[in-house]
């Protein structure tokens, strides 16, 4: 029993350590590290940053009401409750958004009607756009060319007096160059908006394809599911928020009660409570880190460069670990109440009930939020692609 | 300008090799300060004299299409970069000398290129591996194009460059090597000048001197009867 306890408080400070002393530093010294200017003192500023990160991090606990007063300044009370809060705001974003946008990905219902024609439209306009850039662009070769052969330099006029100068003299292939050169530009905008959008209708078109198929057709009705299980989720928050409670027994030991006494099924009830949670908290960790680990994964292909791509592998470890931290806090309160005590010993004395209130706060801000934001973006895009 | 002028070749390659750095050079001679991702296509026109230097020099624009993205991105992605593959007269490829895979994935991208192709060569290809033959037969000029040769180190050099030799050879093509930062490597007079100019004078031709004449001779019949047909959204 006290090796248990020895390795968990073990891993536990270990993992704080790597969030709040290695990770932000290491992030500190890429970030300066891009930087070219800061080149000559790299670790000097990374410690500045580092420095600064540890001041907001602290000042963090200030507004909350996690701490008794009678922990001492470094004690791991400390330290976990500010990673705790971090994470627990990070994991209710997450799963209000994820709450509300499974089901419109899942559910062919929100499925746009997209046919071939519409594609075709929209891929003429874009060779169109197209062509039309490489006209323009033919026309600045052609006038570079002939500038650069009659001798003219091409010179953007730059500071006040060359400005004035330029009206009055004959740069004018220069200024034709420049004006055709922004037309050019907000041509290629606007072909980059159009590639996107075909490619948006293509993949569409082929989640209408999939969803006819019978892995389709499972998801779909997986989709209903799911969607029945985050509209009472949010049910679920807004009840402890406006009746503010908490709830005292876990969810599976309740819902066995519940059988147990409408069905008149002799259940032990203690028993089976104990493994089923355990089997369900194991689930509910394992594909909650699963999800979050894909989404990351694609979030991060889509806006790493080879810049960045440090920095933002370290601020996905970060992430993950505070997660973590956080879901073992919030996991508390699915398990039956003589197991509770084990997460409390190993995690100090934290007020666990403020954790659980800020959760379902900021679960149906986010979950509320991202239904509007969802339910304009699905308004928006039909009225795009029906324009001539 | 009239479609009939056109001559359009396709830059390809992966994310980051430096194809829009290359195209900026090729076009306006001169370095592009600030690469960023291209996002969908990007286009530059560069005026090309063929048969420079002979009394049948003419001016030709010919249109550098630099198509942004990855082998490996999502089948609607590649739907859509499809139709920029359309009466395509040459391609070049480009990898990075520093990235081998950049280099393995050329094969895909002129597979994913000329499947889209009018051009009747009857290519069948099947499950994206590449036949080596379909490139000997292949009416579209093609180039093969490294960059960063910079950031190679000496004693590397002579390996990579083996290497990339043989790609080449693989695809019937071409090849240059140089650092799209230094325009010394595009010289006038260069060899890489010179290969450059050659290619471009190809693909004029092939695209308007041999066009209005028979077929090209030792046309692979058997390839013909196991061509698939495609499909051609024509948009001349």
């Amino acid at each position: 029993m006290s090796s248990r306890y020895f390795h968990w408080k073990m891993n536990l400070c270990i993992i704080l350590i790597i969030l709040v002393f290695l990770v932000p530093f290491y992030i500190g010294y890429f970030i300066v590290s891009n930087i070219w200017l800061l080149h000559k003192q790299q670790l000097l500023f990374s410690c500045l940053l580092w420095l600064t990160f540890m001041y907001f991090f602290w000042k963090l606990g200030e507004p909350f009401p996690i701490l008794s007063p009678k922990h001492g300044i470094l004690s791991i009370e400390q330290l976990i409750s500010r990673v705790g809060v971090i994470g627990v705001t990070l994991m209710a974003l997450l799963s209000g958004f994820g709450a509300v946008n499974c089901p419109y990905t899942y559910m062919s219902y929100f499925l746009r009607n997209v046919t071939d024609t519409d594609i075709m439209a929209l891929e003429r306009r874009l060779l169109q756009t197209m062509d039309m850039i490489v006209s323009k662009k033919k026309r600045m070769a052609v006038a570079r060319r002939t500038m650069f052969l009659k001798g003219e330099v091409h010179n953007k006029p730059s500071g006040f007096w060359e400005m004035i100068k330029s009206v009055t003299t004959s740069a004018s292939g220069s200024e034709n160059l420049m004006q055709i050169q922004q037309e050019v530009d907000s041509l290629e905008e606007l072909s980059r908006q159009l590639f996107l959008e075909t490619a948006d209708l293509h993949a569409t078109k082929e989640r209408i394809e999939y969803s006819k198929t019978f892995k389709g057709k499972y998801f779909n009705f997986l989709g209903y599911f799911f969607s029945i299980y985050c509209v009472w989720k949010i049910f679920m928050a807004t009840i402890n928020i406006v009746f503010d409670r908490v709830g005292k027994t876990d969810p599976v030991t309740r819902g066995i009660e519940i059988t147990v006494n409408y069905l008149g099924i002799q259940f032990d009830v203690k028993f089976w409570s104990q493994h089923i949670s355990f089997i369900l908290v194991g689930i509910i960790i394992v594909t909650s880190i699963r999800g979050l680990l894909i989404t990351l994964t694609k979030f991060f292909y889509a806006i790493s460069s080879s810049k960045s791509s440090n920095v933002i592998v370290l601020l996905l470890a970060q992430i993950m670990g505070m997660y973590f931290v956080s879901s073992v806090l919030l996991i508390r309160m699915s398990m039956p109440l003589e197991y509770r005590t084990i997460i409390t010993e190993v995690l100090g004395e934290l007020q666990f009930n403020f954790y659980h209130r800020w959760f379902d706060v900021i679960f149906l801000v986010s979950a509320l939020s991202s239904m509007l934001f969802l339910y304009l973006a699905h308004k928006q895009a039909p009225e795009k692609h029906m324009a001539p | 300008m009239a479609s009939l002028d056109r001559v359009k070749v396709l830059v390809l390659g992966d994310s980051g090799v430096g194809k829009s750095s290359l195209v900026h050079l090729l076009c306006q001679n001169q370095v592009l300060g600030n690469p960023s991702w291209t996002v969908g296509c990007s286009v530059d026109v560069r005026v090309h004299d063929y048969k420079e230097g002979t009394p049948e020099e003419k001016t030709f624009y010919i249109e550098l299409w630099d198509v942004g993205g990855s082998v490996g991105s999502a089948s609607s992605v590649k739907s859509t970069r499809a139709v920029f593959y359309n009466s395509v007269n040459g391609i070049i490829l480009v990898h990075d000398l520093t990235n081998k895979k950049s280099s393995q994935n050329l094969s895909r991208w002129s597979v994913e290129a000329l499947n889209r192709d009018m051009v009747p060569t009857g290519v069948l290809v099947t499950n994206g591996d590449y036949d080596r033959e379909q490139f000997a037969d292949n009416q579209i000029p093609l180039l093969v194009i490294g960059t960063k040769l910079d950031q190679i180190h000496e004693t590397k050099r002579h390996e990579v460059l083996t290497r990339t030799a043989f790609l080449a050879e693989d695809f019937n093509a071409e090849e240059i090597n140089l650092d799209c930062t230094n325009p010394r490597y595009l010289a006038a007079g260069s060899s890489n000048a010179v290969k450059l100019s050659r290619f471009f004078d190809k693909v004029i031709e092939k695209r308007y001197f041999l066009r209005d004449g028979n077929q090209m001779p030792g046309f692979p019949d058997r390839k013909r009867f196991l061509g698939g047909t495609f499909k051609s959204l024509h948009y001349d």
